[in-house]
């Protein structure tokens, strides 16, 4: 029974991780529609320039401004030249053209910081400790309430400033919020901007945990499940989505691996986010898109 | 001597979505060959019954009987296999196809071809598709499109992209047609067109058609009936001289002329 | 006097309407058949030509499904992978059975395949439908390398393909199996290009532009889109089996990944997407691109760079051009070559 309870805790605190990630595509997604393949590689480039900065001899939080700086202007650069040209384009324009950026990111990524994987240090020891006979690990639970935060601070933006109203009716119809006087380029670049924080601070708790490497971007693809399980432009919605994808994982991994020689985790999840999608097409939180005839 | 059967009746239908009613307990019949127009002021519920009767919507209560079959909704394809053609208000068409590839896709019902035997250009298929072709020629000059046919439809002025969803909805030599605001975003002479091309239709092939349409004297010259809605319920159901001069019509979306009042 | 222009509905819905452009195709296909073996090497056939021919035709079956028909796929290798193993073990279990009979039941595998991840596209639409794409992803690489019996216990994981031999004939020499490769995708593209013109075509384009008006007017909407997924799934897995038996001459699991699903996505974005061409033109240009940059940089940096870096710049450099196209000409390479063919006609009367 203990076993259920850690293999369920480790699953949870994973899935606290994923919506983490999750969280930068639904700021996105609420505030220009889009679903940003690139988040991944923002995840990523944060990530690495952080580490080599802080390899360099920066200081922690010299190395951590600085970063933040290059992802405030990777934000509006994004905005300038890839949303821009194309709003009001189908959806599916727009993913593509994400689909682009992350190579783009990447590929400057890897050019500018080099291929190897790097240890990120960010003074937080695992030391699991013990509780009720579960063993949990620190490292997981420090991540875990960071997350809340981000989640609490986030849905406060959306809900309560005039910001997060704008970015909201954006959302909805970008050409009837230009109608009103809504700033568009300076409200995604705000949106991108967030999310390229949030990708840093997903950034530097995933680098922690696995070490900066090239597949920290394809993180994107346990993000998706996530996000359609919980509905793409639901705060809530990441992390219960999130809670259930890292849960029935790492279950799915321990009790079911075992009988069909075991490395189901890459395609659980895209499994039981089909099962959803076909139960409840916009995810547990998400809106239903209203069509009119 | 008994009338016979109408062509569509329409039984107590309602129709809320997420409990705003936007039809409430409308029942009218249309007669086999009759033109009849459903007016009233915008939100009446117009549009919405039309998509009630070809089944995009389906009603919480009510039935549709069609040809003597009564059921709560069709699904849409079984009501184009049935012999109803549709054309919408903000106009359904493939915006990237020429207009010649609309008509020709009007007639898609028709086809009987199997997949393998659309690989080759003879064949079945091949008869199919040039059948199709002429059927499409005929409409682009009975509609005088041919000027348009292969200018890609979303480039076409509102008016003329019209005139196409019309042309695509008779490729399919519908039996009953359902008409959504036909003529708007048409200057007069268009128009007059128009209201002629629907007459024609009407009584060349004897196509029962229901239309929607804000335009008063096309309404009284060219129906045979006329069913009035506001705000979601029947105002009035008859004749064009009965329902213009009912003054519960005219309170609600007629009004008097001036200097009559 | 006649005009010259086709005066029956027949004569107007032929493949190529001027007797020039049909001209030209044939002698594309005839030189492409007997010229090129003459003055090609090798290393052209086995490293450009052949990779070409077998991306442009998986190309062209994610073209169907989602240039033409609307359905968002990143699932296309898994698609090759399914064709790439149903034909090799057609081959070996079953004796006898010749090699194009083999490669169109690996087809038909796929197209199953596809009709069964297509299914939730009946109930799921536009951009979530990546998910079951996706789940067909990872799930068939997962399953192919964890089953051993679709790579006959093979213990190292790798397997040879086998002798390409047709009515007799051997085609294992690279000139040879670029001329079967040639015939199969000639073959299968002329009979895309028929059914894309016909009905099939223009439902696909209906389902993909406004399915509420193409169920209005009579079209079985989940029908169509499946038929599509079946198509396009049969073309990807001949293209895969081809990819295995023609190109790398094994037949693993590797190769089928995500990466080669964006792959043939970027080549329908960059080539045009709902046009058959368009999956030819992207396909040259992913092959060769990285080539350019290869040649390029040495010339320009005479071996100074770092190989990684070249593939990084590469990457910058696909992700740049897929914004590129995508802001510019959603309609690809091919748009802009028929846009500049018909201004050259019509040049100088356009001013």
């Amino acid at each position: 029974m203990a076993f259920f309870v850690e293999v369920l805790v480790a699953g949870l605190l994973a899935g606290v991780m994923y919506s983490m990630v999750a969280l930068g595509f639904v700021l996105i997604y609420k505030a220009s529609g889009v679903f940003n393949f690139a988040q991944g590689s923002l995840v990523l480039f944060a990530a690495l320039t952080f580490v080599s900065l802080v390899e360099r001899g920066l200081g922690f939080w010299a190395a951590l401004g600085v970063t933040l700086a290059v992802m405030i202007a990777i934000g509006v650069a994004v905005e300038r030249a890839v949303l821009r040209p194309l709003v009001n384009r189908p959806p599916m324009t727009l993913f593509l053209a994400t689909l682009g950026l992350s190579y783009v990111l990447e590929g400057v990524a890897q050019i500018a910081w080099g291929a190897q994987v790097h240890g990120l240090e960010l003074g937080i020891t695992d030391v699991p400790f013990e509780i009720h006979g579960v063993f949990v690990s620190r490292f997981d639970l420090v991540a875990a309430a960071t997350a809340a935060t981000l989640v609490a601070t986030l849905s406060a933006l959306f809900k309560w400033t005039r910001a997060g109203l704008a970015l909201r009716a954006v959302a909805d119809d970008p050409l009837a919020a230009l109608a009103v006087g809504i700033d568009l380029r300076r409200l995604w670049a705000l949106v991108w901007a967030i999310a390229g924080v949030v990708a840093l601070i997903a950034g530097l708790l995933w680098g922690a945990r696995v070490g900066v490497q090239f597949s920290l971007s394809l993180i994107v693809l346990r993000a998706l499940p996530v996000l359609i399980i919980g509905g793409f432009s639901s705060v809530t919605g990441t992390i219960v989505g999130g809670l259930l994808v890292g849960a029935s994982e790492k279950l799915a991994e321990v009790y079911v691996g075992p009988l069909v020689g075991g490395g189901i985790e890459n395609w659980f999840p895209y499994g039981l986010a089909l099962v959803f999608l076909l139960i409840r097409p916009t995810g547990l939180f998400g809106e239903p898109a209203i069509e009119r005839v | 001597m008994t009338a016979p059967a109408p062509l569509l009746r329409v039984d107590h239908v309602s129709l809320s979505f997420r409990g705003v009613a936007a039809i409430t307990d409308i029942s009218f019949a249309v007669a086999r060959g009759e033109i009849c127009a459903l007016i009233g002021p915008n939100g009446a519920g117009k549009s919405s019954l039309l998509n009630v009767i070809n089944g995009l919507y389906r009603p919480q209560r009510g039935s549709i009987t069609y040809e003597g079959r009564a059921r709560r909704a069709m699904r849409p394809r079984d009501a184009a296999r049935a012999g109803i053609g549709r054309t919408f208000q903000n106009l359904g068409l493939f915006k990237r196809m020429t207009v010649l590839e609309i008509l020709m896709t009007g007639s898609t019902l028709a086809r009987r071809a199997t997949l393998i035997e659309h690989l080759v250009p003879i064949g079945r298929a091949r008869r199919e598709e040039l059948a199709a072709r002429a059927r499409a020629e005929e409409i682009l000059e009975d509609l005088r499109l041919q000027a348009h046919r292969d200018a890609v439809v979303g480039t076409l002025p509102y008016g003329l992209q019209k005139r196409v969803e019309l042309g695509r909805a008779l490729a399919g030599a519908p039996r009953l047609l359902l008409l959504d605001e036909p003529l708007a975003g048409m200057n007069h002479e268009e128009r007059q067109q128009m209201a002629d091309d629907l007459v024609r239709v009407n009584h060349a092939l004897g196509t029962t058609i229901v239309l929607i349409e804000h335009d008063m004297g096309v309404v009284m010259d060219v129906s045979d009936h006329v069913v009035v809605l506001d705000y979601g319920r029947k105002i009035g159901d008859g004749p064009p001289a009965e329902v213009r001069d009912d003054p519960a019509v005219i309170d609600a979306y007629l009004g008097v002329p001036h200097g009559e009042a | 006097m006649s005009l010259g222009l086709p005066a029956t509905y027949g004569a107007q819905t032929r493949l190529l309407r001027r007797p020039a452009d049909r001209w030209a195709l044939v002698a594309l296909i005839a030189g492409a058949f007997v010229v090129v073996p003459q003055i090609a090497t090798d290393y052209w056939f086995s490293a450009i030509l052949i990779p070409f021919l077998v991306l442009g035709l998986v190309g062209l079956g994610l073209n169907l499904l989602t240039g033409y028909a609307g359905q968002l796929s990143i699932g296309s290798a898994a698609f090759m992978a399914i064709g790439a193993f149903a034909t090799y073990n057609f081959e070996l279990r079953v004796p006898g059975l010749p090699l194009l009979v083999s490669l169109g039941l690996g087809g038909l595998t796929a197209a199953a395949a596809g009709v069964v991840f297509g299914l939730p596209s009946l109930r799921i639409k536009g951009f979530y439908l990546i998910v079951s794409t996706l789940a067909a992803q990872f799930f068939v690489t997962w399953a192919l390398t964890k089953f051993g019996w679709f790579s006959n216990h093979d213990a190292s994981g790798v397997i040879s393909a086998p002798r390409l031999v047709v009515a007799g004939l051997d085609f294992g020499s690279p000139a040879g199996r670029y001329q079967l490769t040639l015939a199969i995708v000639v073959v299968l593209t002329l009979a895309a290009a028929q059914l894309v013109r016909g009905d099939v075509g223009r439902r696909w384009i209906a389902v993909r532009d406004l399915d509420t008006a193409a169920a209005v007017i009579g079209i079985p909407i989940g029908r169509t889109k499946l038929l599509a997924f079946a198509v396009s799934s049969f073309y990807c897995g001949v293209g895969g089996a081809l990819w295995a038996f023609a190109y790398l001459g094994t037949v693993e699991p590797h190769g089928f990944d995500l990466t080669r699903s964006f792959q043939i996505l970027f080549i329908i974005i960059i080539g045009g997407m709902g046009s058959i061409a368009g999956a030819y033109v992207g396909a040259a240009f992913i092959v060769l691109l990285p080539l350019a940059i290869d040649h390029v940089a040495g010339a320009l940096f005479a071996g100074a760079t770092d190989p990684s870096n070249l593939q990084n710049l590469q990457k910058i450099l696909f992700g740049v051009l897929i914004i590129f196209f995508l802001v510019k000409e959603p309609d690809g390479l091919v748009r802009l070559w028929r846009d500049a063919r018909a201004r050259l006609r019509r040049w100088p009367l356009d001013t």
